[in-house]
């Protein structure tokens, strides 16, 4: 797909996140907007899947899994926008009975997802065990998987680190959505996580850096993941975004992580974002 | 009252080892994680049959447990093995996000329950797991009362599709279940028939009820014993059937007395029919070190426990 097609197909995406989060005065904007691009792109270009017939085993298929629950906006808009169900649904999110929980869940049968998360830290150990069960199944198709970069405070995340090393599991690709905020400020400050790039490279990972909103970029550099797939190693992107990305009042702080634009803000930020696809 | 015939004497987590092994040989899609206690879990034969379906995840049980949770996707049953305190406590989080919401057929094995782990004390003696693991919805919890019991159980949780919680422990005890005995889920096994007191206990405390309930027969009292191994879901009616019937009812339990079989009884009695209830379970304490049997005698889960509960709900139901 061009890059300006994916552009646009992100600029919806923003646009949807502001408005289902906007709409019931709760949500997580920030890290949603900051990883419209990368998301649209998984689902959009890199990922092989069938959303039309969505089975949980997900068998020959390429698998994603979203750890930072809490970015479910920009996961359930590109699962809506990608055919897995209707966009009309987003309207619901957050609402009484919604398919579309506050955070991703399975028990409500919502096609597109596999696994709970929203309790931080545990998506990657879930990934690599998909990962082990394609193994097993001779299933050639990879397993995505995304990751904030605070939940790397969580130590499970490197128990399943050094798993997948230790192990050989060469069919994953982490990233790692490196927007350096969390809830009480910058990840720096809050408990900073020194070099990152160094940590996975000591834990036996391939570790590619990249933008997370240079759309030409992200292609490459997927593509180099995917080619490194295969060797022995997990790969893990370390990309780089702003929180907020795409509305400028938003971006440059770690305050809209957690919180909802009002109506006039609402107003100013979807002024700021061309409506492509129309809005659900 | 019915002769119990002493088949042998060996561990439940034998039982468990045992069928482990069996599904490895039936069952392609069964799995096994375990988390640097191999041997402990008895799962050697497995790991020596099935190289490639075992994933020793070192000492690392939250990524353990989401691990299998990620393993049910495209087909696998992965059974976890460590303590059972690693199996709950220290994992609760994860059981509860990735294997109990998310509806995972994540079977999770956790022997060395209880008390009778002895010797390493109570950092190590779990008596809440099972409360954590009932309170958790679509969670199944088992606890087997022998050896062959818990060999059947094993395998029969591979066909039931969702998450169980499968208790079981170390000390060797007698064996009285029979080996071709059938295992169905939720479906409490009547030991012996009686009329003045209902017994109902599960895992080790079953034979120790057998026990009491030889010495109470020698006494003229009339015993009804149920082996509950499945707490949940719970077998609401063999409850009432009986204690209808005996109209007083003694639990026994190696766990907290807060949480474990004796409130699912009591729960089911104070909604359906009101009787008499005595509990033989840990009160509120830790335990500690000392021998398997030592300690079940210091902290008040042993035949005489079952024994003296027996004759005082008797007491109450006449008074």
């Amino acid at each position: 797909m061009e890059n300006l097609e994916l552009e646009r197909i992100a600029s919806q995406v923003r646009r949807d996140i502001l408005r289902m989060v906007s709409d019931v005065n709760s949500g997580h904007p920030g890290g949603s907007l900051g990883c419209a691009d990368f998301l649209t792109l998984l689902y959009f270009e890199v990922m092989n899947y069938n959303p039309k017939d969505f089975t949980m085993d997900g068998k020959n298929e390429d698998l994603f899994f979203l750890s930072n629950g809490h970015i479910s906006p920009v996961w359930y808009s590109v699962l809506a926008r990608a055919g897995y169900f209707s966009v009309a649904d987003l309207g619901t999110f957050r609402k009484l009975s919604s398919k579309l929980q506050g955070h991703p869940s399975t028990d409500k049968k919502l096609p597109g997802i596999r696994m709970a998360s929203g309790s931080l830290g545990q998506g990657l150990s879930v990934a690599i065990g998909a990962a082990l069960t394609k193994k097993l199944n001779g299933d050639k198709s990879l397993v995505y998987c995304l990751h904030g970069d605070g939940e790397l405070q969580e130590g499970q995340i490197w128990e399943a680190a050094m798993y997948a090393s230790a192990n050989k599991v060469d069919n994953v690709i982490a990233t790692i959505d490196y927007n350096g905020r969390q809830i009480d400020g910058d990840v720096e400050t809050v408990l900073s996580l020194g070099n990152l790039g160094q940590k996975w490279q000591a834990f036996g990972w391939e570790v590619l850096e990249m933008n997370g909103h240079d759309i030409q970029e992200m292609k490459n550099t997927v593509a180099k993941a995917q080619s490194l797939c295969g060797n022995g190693k997990p790969v893990v992107i370390i990309m780089k975004t702003e929180m907020g990305q795409g509305v400028d009042f938003m971006m440059g702080s770690h305050k809209w992580h957690g919180v909802a634009p009002n109506p006039e803000q609402l107003a100013n930020a979807l002024g700021q974002l061309e409506e492509t696809l129309g809005d659900y | 009252m019915k002769e119990f015939e002493i088949l042998g004497n060996k561990d439940t987590r034998s039982g468990f080892g045992e069928g482990l092994a069996e599904l490895g040989r039936t069952n392609e899609n069964v799995v096994a994680l375990c988390a640097d206690l191999t041997g402990s879990l008895k799962m050697d034969a497995f790991l020596k049959e099935n190289p490639e379906r075992f994933f020793q995840v070192g000492i690392a049980e939250a990524n353990m447990m989401s691990l299998a949770a990620g393993m049910t996707i495209g087909g696998k049953i992965p059974y976890t093995g460590t303590f059972a305190n690693f199996s709950t406590g220290r994992v609760y989080d994860q059981i509860r996000q990735s294997i109990a919401y998310s509806q995972k057929n994540v079977k999770i094995c956790a022997s060395h329950a209880g008390l009778t782990l002895g010797e390493d004390g109570a950092t190590h003696q779990i008596l809440e797991d099972i409360g954590m693991m009932k309170m958790l919805p679509n969670m199944t919890v088992i606890v087997p009362a022998d050896f062959n019991q818990t060999k059947q159980a094993t395998i029969a949780i591979a066909e039931h599709n969702g998450p169980v919680y499968l208790r079981f422990g170390r000390p060797v005890m007698p064996i009285f279940v029979k080996p071709d005995a059938k295992f169905e889920i939720g479906k409490a096994d009547v030991l012996t028939e009686g009329t003045d007191v209902t017994i109902i206990a599960c895992g080790h405390l079953v034979w120790k009820s057998i026990e009491a309930a030889k010495e109470l027969e020698a006494e003229g009292i009339s015993v009804e014993l149920i082996n509950m191994h499945t707490i949940k879901p719970l077998d609401v009616q063999a409850i009432l059937k009986s204690v209808q019937k005996t109209k007083c009812v003694v639990t026994a339990e190696e766990h907290m007395m807060n949480g474990g079989l004796g409130d699912s009884v009591a729960q089911v009695l104070a909604q359906n029919y009101l009787a008499p209830q005595e509990y033989v379970a840990v009160n509120d304490s830790f335990g500690e070190s000392g021998t398997p049997m030592e300690l079940m005698t210091k902290y008040g889960i042993d035949t005489a426990d079952v024994v003296n509960a027996a004759k005082k709900v008797i007491a109450r139901k006449n008074a």
